[in-house]
């Protein structure tokens, strides 16, 4: 799943390594624009609806939080 | 807040669209996008078309154009108008009221019930609750409602956020009394509190405009705006919708005795593709029955996107059919309504372009 996430987030900020920070967030990493192309990929990618109630920056600061995003929303770890 | 009307009708729904199409691809080179974010964007928030008003078109002359398609085609006789609704937010002048200059226009009567409600967004059922409230009275039969938006001349240039989406539009919609018609049920809720997640700061008594509120800013994202230009927080504007329109879609059926099952059809304002799908997820409504394809088609034009949503998926089965609908506007204020009604046998439910 992690590699998943980190190959997504490099399809959409190729600029930027995700394996080395812990905060995209904070870091300007990802805006909102991206946060949403993210969600998009990976509710096609597993097979879920992202609950929109989640799409929140907090659940976007780091590959883990991601990992946890997905368990929560039906995704098998 | 709950509502329940009785023995009222929509009765014909007209949208007027100014002519203007302007593509998402001959804008690029105003956003801070690569090629292939814009793309995806497209794809997947509904960038595409969009109508806008050329310089000097006013919400009036939307209006005053589409009534008279209707009085030109016997859908309406001036003088069978008792009252003008009119949902706005960008007038033509901050005084006069907009629907007083859409009487004068036109030249109709003088004992007519003129109001203008500063709705955005949300602003379609408002305009519906509004004529239900006026035909309690003696003397009112027909509402015209009119819905009139041109939110593109408030949203900057370089607000890849907002633009990409920003559509202008008009309505109007007939409604009138009907001994035979059944309980339409709503539902209002605002929250002044969140006032600022969808503002225009300048322009007004708090921040009069001046030289120094054009003055263009850019923010951590890359959008520039100045202060005379619409703002809006869009996590905290999809937030509010993700947590809100739920909850006041499933109240309404609540308090109407109905399921979603029963519901033919969602017909939600449209901000953007992207939003409308995890609404219809979240609420497990199929999206046949939420149509999301109005902000791809001709743009978000605030109040008069849910009249154009109807009139453009929905004219044929309006008019020759009678359908279940829940309408559902929410944005600015923050403001958040639905109206569940019977709708159809329709007089008329089209889409016309100004010119």
């Amino acid at each position: 799943m992690k590699e998943k996430i980190i190959e997504f987030l490099t399809e959409i900020r190729p600029e930027f390594d995700f394996a080395e920070s812990n905060n995209f967030i904070e870091e300007g990493m990802l805006d909102s624009f991206d946060i949403v192309t993210l969600v998009t990929l990976l509710d096609e990618e597993y097979k879920v609806s992202i609950d929109g109630v989640d799409i929140l920056p907090e659940n976007f600061s780091n590959i883990d939080a991601i990992c946890q995003l997905l368990i929560k929303n039906g995704v098998q770890s | 807040m709950n509502l329940k009307f009785k023995n009222k009708k929509i009765s014909g729904i007209l949208s007027i669209l100014p002519e203007k199409e302007i593509r998402f691809e001959d804008e690029l080179d105003s956003y801070n996008f690569s090629r292939s974010q814009s793309m995806k964007l497209k794809l997947i928030m509904g960038y595409d078309k969009r109508r806008v008003v050329l310089e000097g078109t006013t919400p009036s002359d939307l209006c005053v154009f589409g009534l008279n398609y209707l009085f030109d085609n016997g859908h309406l006789a001036k003088d069978d108008i008792d009252a003008l609704v009119m949902i706005n937010q960008v007038p033509d002048h901050f005084m006069p009221a907009t629907t007083q200059v859409i009487q004068g226009k036109l030249g109709l009567k003088h004992d007519l019930y003129c109001v203008d409600i500063p709705q955005a967004c949300a602003g379609y059922p408002m305009g519906l609750n509004q004529a239900f409230m006026l035909l309690e009275q003696e003397e009112i039969n027909k509402v015209v409602v009119l819905n009139a938006e041109l939110l593109s001349l408030k949203v900057s240039p370089s607000d890849r956020g907002s633009r990409p989406l920003t559509g202008d539009a008009a309505a109007i919609t007939i409604v009138e009394n009907d001994p035979e018609g059944g309980p339409i049920y709503g539902t209002v809720n605002f929250d002044g509190s969140r006032a600022d997640t969808l503002i225009i700061p300048a322009g007004g008594a708090k921040i009069p405009s001046n030289e120094k509120t054009a003055e263009m800013t850019t923010d951590r994202n890359g959008n520039s705006r100045a202060l005379n230009h619409m703002v809006m927080k869009g996590d905290a504007v999809f937030n509010f919708v993700l947590n809100e329109v739920p909850e006041m879609i499933e109240t309404l059926l609540t308090y109407a005795g109905s399921t979603k099952e029963e519901v033919d059809y969602f017909m939600c304002h449209q901000p953007n593709r992207f939003v409308l799908k995890k609404l219809a997820d979240k609420l497990k409504v199929p999206y046949e029955k939420m149509p999301y394809n109005i902000v791809e088609l001709f743009g978000n034009s605030c109040s008069p996107t849910l009249a154009v949503n109807l009139t453009h998926n929905l004219s044929e089965k309006l008019v020759n059919d009678s359908l279940l609908v829940c309408l559902a506007g929410f944005g600015a204020g923050l403001s958040w309504t639905s109206l569940l009604m019977k709708m159809g046998n329709l007089d008329f439910c089209e889409t016309i372009n100004y010119n």
